[in-house]
């Protein structure tokens, strides 16, 4: 009797085991999660080849990538070149999707408000207090300040803004997915930073622009880098990353293959300031040849009839010209 | 033995954040994940006080509660009561949580050092109960019976002849419920308001161990970050030792007394 389940047990264990060989493996950044989720679904649909991905958080997801567990990796965060020598080398990042981070706030009669990136920056130092610091026309209000209190990539695109727009910031806090924070009350997700603004009046905090969208939170104009008051759109978004890519350096970046790129206060009139975009982690050479293959499809087909599918579940698509670069380094991946 | 491997694994995996910050690591209160600078100091005092606010609000409640039911009400009414406690054992935590933050946390003027106990209190509250009464209940009969013979009123005869025997049993239910406050995570993390700073105020947000541990760990790339994260864990467990210690020893010197 244990004989048989011994055997039994066995194979099923082979079975599980080959099961897997078939199936590209990922884990990574918890923000891009619903839409791999539903590629992987239309993927397998339409050529058969599974594709599993856990959205366990960009730390987790590099870490795993690197020690060989996961065939691809995913991060809202690029990887450091020190991060890419200690996986191997060879890393492509390839961008799938992007989106925005938007400053949501809690105060009575839900005025407008608008704001630039150097209030915003002394705003989360503790540096402006009140409302009323910030624009007459608000209320006198304390301001409450709300933050992630779990190491996000959302907390590093919109440090990383502030960091950009506010030397103070730079000097004082960086830019990173958890950083020390002079001021404010740490929340645990979006729904953290969320459920804190709506409870606290005077409150400000960011989340990411599709859970803004979906809560119908009340969302602050930024100024952009062209001198424009812009609301968090898909569209804003999507012009953001074109008004990136018209800078020289990005260009540059660009042309050599690698797709790090920082979207954060880009130029151009309808560019929204605080953008970002996620990342699928590969390896330039693929060691199992079977797998690579499947891979690269996968990769193909997300960069083009994926993007279909990106509006839907709001996040912004990637602009034509960066897609069509981004295949073209699909394709030199050593099978 | 098993206790044993674990720590010796906590050991080896926090040694490098031993190593960098030394004994300075406890009384620190910096944490900047960014540089690579970490103190234990506002992590160890966030645990400390909220579970001693949660004991300091759930012991009288629990405890009369638990005097109420074993020896005052009518075993009908008793049993209703008794379950609809055990029940709010079964609740998870995450539940107890989203309760916080969107019922708890607004009444107590957000979220705060104070929440976090209070969310601990209800936590803590049916352990508490629960083995209270059954330790009271345990209690021999004739104990009580030659009490009351000897003409003692009902809360004499509780006070003389039943709290002393149940007492060591009472504190292990105190004990069992600060092993769960003390290591409490989701709950707490999502009303504690996960401020790295020691406050004298209870209105002012804090952080306990287990939160920062599950708030950082999945993102968490150095490898100084990591090893001082399990470093935090190690402390944790030791202050749960030590609790369970003092707790052996008070029960100990009580029934010692009464012999």
């Amino acid at each position: 009797m244990l004989k048989k389940l011994s055997v039994l047990l066995l194979g099923l264990s082979l079975f599980a085991s080959i099961a897997c060989a078939n199936m590209l493996n990922g884990a990574g950044a918890t923000f891009p999660y619903p839409i791999y989720v539903k590629w992987n679904k239309m993927f397998a649909d339409k050529t058969g080849i599974k594709v599993n991905y856990q959205g366990i958080g960009s730390g987790g997801g590099v870490q795993q990538f690197s020690a060989g567990v996961t065939d691809f990796g995913g991060s809202d965060a690029p990887m450091t070149d020190k991060e890419i020598a200690k996986a191997g080398g060879n890393v492509l990042h390839v961008p799938t999707v992007m989106g925005a981070v938007v400053v949501i706030y809690n105060l009575p009669g839900n005025p407008k408000v608008k704001l630039d990136g150097e209030t915003l920056a002394d705003i989360f130092q503790g540096k402006i207090k009140n409302w009323q610091q910030v624009d007459r026309s608000l209320p006198d209000l304390e301001i409450k300040v709300c933050h992630r209190s779990d190491g996000s990539g959302t907390t590093s695109i919109f440090t990383g803004y502030l960091a950009k727009v506010s030397l103070d910031w730079a000097s004082n806090v960086g830019a990173g997915k958890a950083v020390a924070w002079p001021t404010g009350i740490g929340g645990k997700g979006n729904s953290g930073v969320a459920g804190s603004v709506k409870n606290i009046k005077g409150a400000i905090g960011y989340v990411e622009l599709s859970y803004a969208m979906t809560n119908d939170l009340p969302m602050a104009s930024l100024k952009n880098k062209a001198g424009v008051y812009v609301k968090a759109s898909l569209d804003s978004t999507s012009a953001a990353a074109s008004g990136a890519l018209d800078s020289k350096a990005m260009k540059k970046l660009v042309e050599a293959g690698d797709f790090r790129l920082d979207l954060n206060n880009a130029p151009g009139k309808d560019s929204y300031p605080i953008v970002g975009m996620t990342w699928l982690l590969v390896h330039k050479t693929q060691n199992n040849s079977a797998k690579g293959q499947d891979l690269v499809a996968y990769l193909k087909w997300a960069l083009t009839d994926g993007q279909k599918y990106a509006a839907d579940l709001l996040y912004a698509p990637l602009p034509k010209n960066i897609a069509a670069k981004v295949l073209e380094q699909v394709d030199t991946i050593k099978i | 033995m098993l206790l044993l491997l674990l720590l010796l694994l906590l050991l080896i995996k926090s040694s490098l954040g031993f190593k960098t910050f030394g004994f300075g690591f406890f009384f620190s209160s910096a944490w900047d994940p960014l540089h690579d600078v970490f103190g234990a100091l506002p992590f160890i005092y966030g645990t400390i006080m909220s579970s001693l606010i949660a004991l300091l609000i759930a012991l009288p409640l629990g405890l009369s509660c638990s005097i109420y039911l074993a020896e005052i009400s009518h075993s009908k009414f008793k049993e209703h009561i008794a379950t609809m406690i055990d029940l709010l054992a079964a609740i998870p935590s995450v539940v107890y949580g989203l309760w916080g933050i969107f019922v708890l946390a607004p009444a107590l003027g957000g979220p705060s050092l104070l929440t976090g106990g209070v969310i601990l209190s209800i936590m803590l509250l049916p352990t508490i109960t629960a083995i209270s009464r059954e330790v009271i209940q345990a209690v021999p009969h004739n104990l009580r019976e030659s009490a009351l013979a000897l003409g003692a009123t009902k809360w004499e005869t509780f006070k003389l002849a039943v709290f002393g025997p149940a007492l060591s049993g009472i504190v292990g239910a105190v004990i069992l419920g600060l092993g769960r406050a003390l290591g409490e995570t989701m709950a707490v993390t999502m009303v504690i308001g996960n401020r790295p700073a020691i406050s004298p105020s209870l209105f002012a947000p804090a952080y306990t161990l287990a939160s920062v541990i599950a708030n950082e760990f999945a993102e968490a790339t150095s490898e100084v970050n990591l090893s001082v994260l399990v470093e935090l864990g190690l402390i944790l467990l030791v202050i749960t030792v030590i609790v369970n210690g003092i707790a052996r020893i008070l029960v100990w010197k009580t029934t010692g007394h009464k012999k």
